[in-house]
């Protein structure tokens, strides 16, 4: 369908010629400075190149001469919208290393914290999906339930989107008392908006047409190309660090990893819209039982990690994101690296583009949900 | 022959049917449309904004009534600061009441657009001087306004602030 | 009542009493010109208005409200801007065509809307191929769209540019099939009679069911034919970032972004002159009272009431879809439009040869 060859006897094939195009790195579509190379045969994308680095800040060296505290709030600068579980990444990395066992009340509130953090990091996906897709209505809607998520977190860590709510051994304050039931009135809110998205979005026949069946990643790929968060779980490839190494309070909650076949632009569409169910009821079970205690274990003036090499793996809004550190015993790191998820989620790109339109191009790259600092670092 | 007919129009259906769900929600909320407005608007709502205690603005240091603030001029801020935002000028002087050389705060720089906002130097201050302002309008015509001095011309340490 | 014919046939005795034929043949034309271009920027101005407040009202937000009362004078703001900024042309540009390329949008859209009757007696030009000439110039503004892809040099107005391209083609179809179904009822090109035949009835009440499919039909493919969204692919501003007119700048992008809101105008006056009756008051058959109520209101009103409904639809279709694909629209148009259009037309006509119309 896409390819047009006129093959009848005397006429020859339609001969077309390849081009190349700029899309980015100033681009409305490419979420930030991303800059793609297109090889372009009329409409249809012959080959993607990703070219990055246009926003590389060197976040890994500036974190080899940070204190071990400072390091955390680099980590909210590199994938924004869920600073917060790459904070807690870090905290994790540190605690582990030092062997400090944080209170129980610490981990229900990261955990309830990082729900948060997906869900307002998913309706900004969903919102920015449909602009990608020319229903720039939905963008505002979008942010209209994000911003209730924003005022939470404003009113207990005192920022909206750079919290640096975590400090090695704890959180940097206690929740502040509006904490729970703004977050019950939120959930109350999104419960009865999220069902307006399915209407507006996902049962219309112009998205399902834009999407099912376009930018096809089998399983294999996903697991060769290291595709991990909900675009590695829309092509069934189980990726989910909350259920595969529990850390924080996920052990104590139930909630099903969101698992589709498919592995279409609609899959990945539809596992962000169903884990936002998830993270609702993983709030739910959480918000009424938070335990008494202390917000922080007392850790040294000075944090000198042991030697050796530590390894944190947590689930962002985005995928897999890992920290690896390896520490001389000094007060900063030695080398240290950051596994991020958008990094291998964006080289799959050449991988599923290729074949497709331009205005498919913008469906996937959306339904995988760049972000740019995150990449680059 | 026949059921193909059928599904050309059953599938004209659905799809008039699932654009008129999508009509219906944005419909709902032009008819609502003064009552929902999300955004706000800003310069003319500043007497009533009220940014939430614990907001992040800048780093301010608290004087009292009598011109007096609570910083020993210790540093602690400055180490803790990931971006070199801080700069503490000290000085050792004569105490003229004990009449012993101490170490004294000259001046307090904050290069305020080199903050993140990150809280840390607070966390660090082992006498609470400083704390987080709420003010958030820091727009100015010249980078050399940012760089400000934060404890006020003839302010003292505060008496019993070790 | 409320009839304009007396007072331009009286401007028209007073200049031909003046001067002589010639002179005020074109004393009668300038100043049709002159009210045609202050109506086509004034129009402009205040869609562009419409369009951002209501788009703002569908999303929650307040919209332009600073500029005047309720920002009302905010698109004359944006106009001024529009004035003030460079004139860029691309280095490698064809100069000729990259300078043209607007005007030929603009008159398009000015041939057509000097067609439109507003109100008995209103209407510049009454031939008696009316709608026939509309769906020839309408097309014309393709050619515009082409040439400021083709001349600015740049590969993303290309892209866009054959994409209008070949969405316009497909779709004047589908705009002149649907109007066919009417020009049955009618019997006549001509607008001026073709609202006089409504007299009795809107054809979308008279003509029931083939001429509400008809309405709808025209209005999917108008909106794709005047290049809005959902079928805003030649400027689809996520994929290609500004289409077509990417290299344009100041004044001359000012004329394209006229263009195409009064090219939503002349669709919405089209549709609202065809399906429901132009100026003419809401009549039911013979209900001699009613009619007679309804005549109270000027013909004028009626029409922009029926135009501000059509456009209204517009926007709410504009801002609620998202947009589809290259092949997506032209399969739309092709599979799904045409076939109708043709079944609705045979459908209307065998209601008009079996008299089941009202």
């Amino acid at each position: 369908m896409s390819e047009l060859v006129l093959t009848e006897p005397g006429i020859e094939a339609l001969s077309t010629e390849e081009y190349f195009i700029n899309m980015g790195p100033q681009h409305p579509s490419t979420h930030g400075v991303l800059r793609l190379v297109l090889t372009i045969d009329g409409e249809i994308i012959r080959k993607v190149e990703p070219h990055i680095g246009y926003i590389h800040r060197s976040i890994e060296k500036m974190c080899e001469h940070d204190s071990y505290r400072q390091i955390i709030h680099l980590t909210d600068r590199m994938d924004y919208l869920s600073c917060h579980m790459n904070n807690e990444a870090v905290c994790l990395a540190i605690e582990s290393a030092l062997q400090i066992e944080v209170p129980e009340r610490v981990k229900v509130i990261r955990t309830i914290v990082s729900e948060l953090t997906r869900l307002s990091s998913h309706q900004l996906w969903w919102g920015v999906m449909g602009m990608d897709l020319g229903a720039i209505t939905s963008f505002l809607y979008g942010f209209r339930d994000r911003e209730m998520i924003n005022d939470i977190f404003e009113e207990t860590c005192g920022a909206r989107l750079t919290m640096n709510y975590n400090v090695p051994g704890g959180l940097m304050f206690d929740i502040h008392p509006n904490f729970q039931q703004r977050t019950k009135d939120f959930l109350a809110h999104f419960r009865t908006k999220l069902p307006e998205y399915d209407r507006l979005l996902s049962d219309n026949p112009i998205l399902r047409s834009r999407t099912e069946g376009v930018g096809l990643l089998s399983k294999e790929d996903a697991i060769a190309y290291g595709i991990t968060g909900p675009s590695g779980r829309a092509s069934g490839f189980a990726c989910d660090i909350r259920k595969r190494l529990p850390y924080s309070a996920y052990p104590q909650v139930e909630f099903k990893e969101i698992l589709l076949t498919e592995g279409d632009c609609f899959a990945r569409y539809k596992a962000r819209i169903l884990e936002m169910w998830e993270s609702i009821s993983i709030i739910e079970q959480l918000i009424d039982n938070i335990p008494e205690g202390e917000f922080q274990v007392p850790t040294k003036q000075v944090i000198k990690l042991p030697k050796g090499e530590f390894y944190q793996r947590v689930e962002t809004a985005r995928g897999d994101f890992g920290v690896y550190i390896i520490s001389d015993g000094n007060k900063s790191p030695y080398r240290l690296k950051f596994r991020s998820p958008g990094f291998s989620n964006l080289f799959v790109l050449d991988k599923v583009a290729r074949g497709c339109k331009i205005a498919d191009l913008v469906a996937i790259m959306s339904t995988f949900d760049y972000v740019m600092p995150d990449i680059d670092r | 022959m026949f059921s193909a007919i059928f599904e050309y129009f059953k599938e004209i259906y659905q799809t008039i049917r699932g654009l008129m769900t999508g009509m219906g929600v944005t419909g709902k909320y032009f008819a609502h449309a003064r009552e929902e407005i999300i955004t706000q608007e800003y310069p003319d709502n500043r007497d009533t904004l009220q940014m939430f205690d614990r907001f992040r603005g800048e780093v301010i240091l608290l004087h009292n009534d009598l011109n007096e603030h609570r910083c020993t001029g210790c540093s602690a801020c400055e180490v803790a600061c990931p971006n070199g935002t801080i700069e503490i000028i000290w000085a050792r002087r004569e105490d003229p009441e004990t009449g012993k050389k101490k170490k004294q705060l000259e001046t307090f720089v904050y290069h305020l657009s080199m903050c993140t906002m990150c809280n840390l130097c607070i966390l660090s201050c082992p006498t609470d001087a400083i704390k987080m302002g709420k003010n958030f309008e820091h727009a100015v015509f010249d980078r050399s306004q940012l760089t400000k001095v934060l404890n006020r011309p003839g302010s003292k340490l505060e008496k019993g602030v070790e | 009542m409320y009839d304009f014919t007396p007072l331009v046939d009286s401007i028209r005795n007073f200049l031909h009493a003046q001067f002589s034929p010639g002179v005020a043949m074109a004393l009668i034309w300038t100043i049709i010109i002159l009210i045609y271009l202050g109506c086509y920027a004034i129009l402009g101005l205040v869609l562009v208005y419409v369009e951002r407040r209501v788009c703002a009202f569908f999303q929650l937000r307040l919209g332009p409200n600073r500029v005047g009362w309720q920002g009302t004078a905010q698109t004359v703001a944006d106009a001024i801007k529009l004035l003030l900024k460079e004139p860029i042309t691309v280095n490698k540009a064809d100069k000729l065509l990259f300078n043209l390329a607007p005007f030929i949008i603009s008159l398009a859209s000015l041939m057509v809307l000097s067609l439109i009757p507003i109100a008995p007696g209103l209407q510049a030009f009454d031939i008696n191929i009316g709608l026939l000439f509309i769906i020839a110039v309408s097309s014309i503004g393709v050619v515009g769209i082409l040439l400021a892809g083709w001349s600015s040099n740049n590969k993303y107005a290309l892209i866009g540019a054959m994409r209008s391209g070949a969405q316009i083609v497909s779709y004047e179809l589908s705009v002149g099939l649907s109007l066919l179904t009417i020009v049955l009822l009618t019997g006549t090109l001509q607008l001026s009679e073709i609202i006089q035949s409504q007299a009795n009835g809107w054809w979308i009440f008279k003509g029931h069911i083939p001429a509400i499919a008809a309405f709808f039909l025209f209005i999917t493919a108008s909106i794709a034919e005047i290049n809005r969204g959902p079928f805003d692919l030649p400027e689809a501003e996520s994929e290609l970032t500004a289409g077509f007119h990417t290299e344009y700048s100041g004044l001359k992008f000012a004329f394209f972004f006229l263009a195409e809101f009064v090219n939503m105008f002349i669709v919405a006056a089209i549709a609202a002159t065809v399906f429901f009756g132009g100026w003419m008051p809401l009549h039911i058959g013979d209900w001699q009272a009613f009619n007679h109520i309804m005549d109270f209101i000027p013909p004028i009103i009626w029409f922009f009431v029926k135009v501000g409904g059509i456009i209204f639809f517009m926007m709410w279709i504009k801002w609620t879809f998202p947009r589809l694909r290259i092949d997506q629209l032209l399969r739309l148009e092709w599979k799904y439009l045409m076939p109708l259009n043709l079944m609705n037309l045979i459908l209307m006509a065998i209601l008009v040869y079996l008299g089941w119309h009202f």
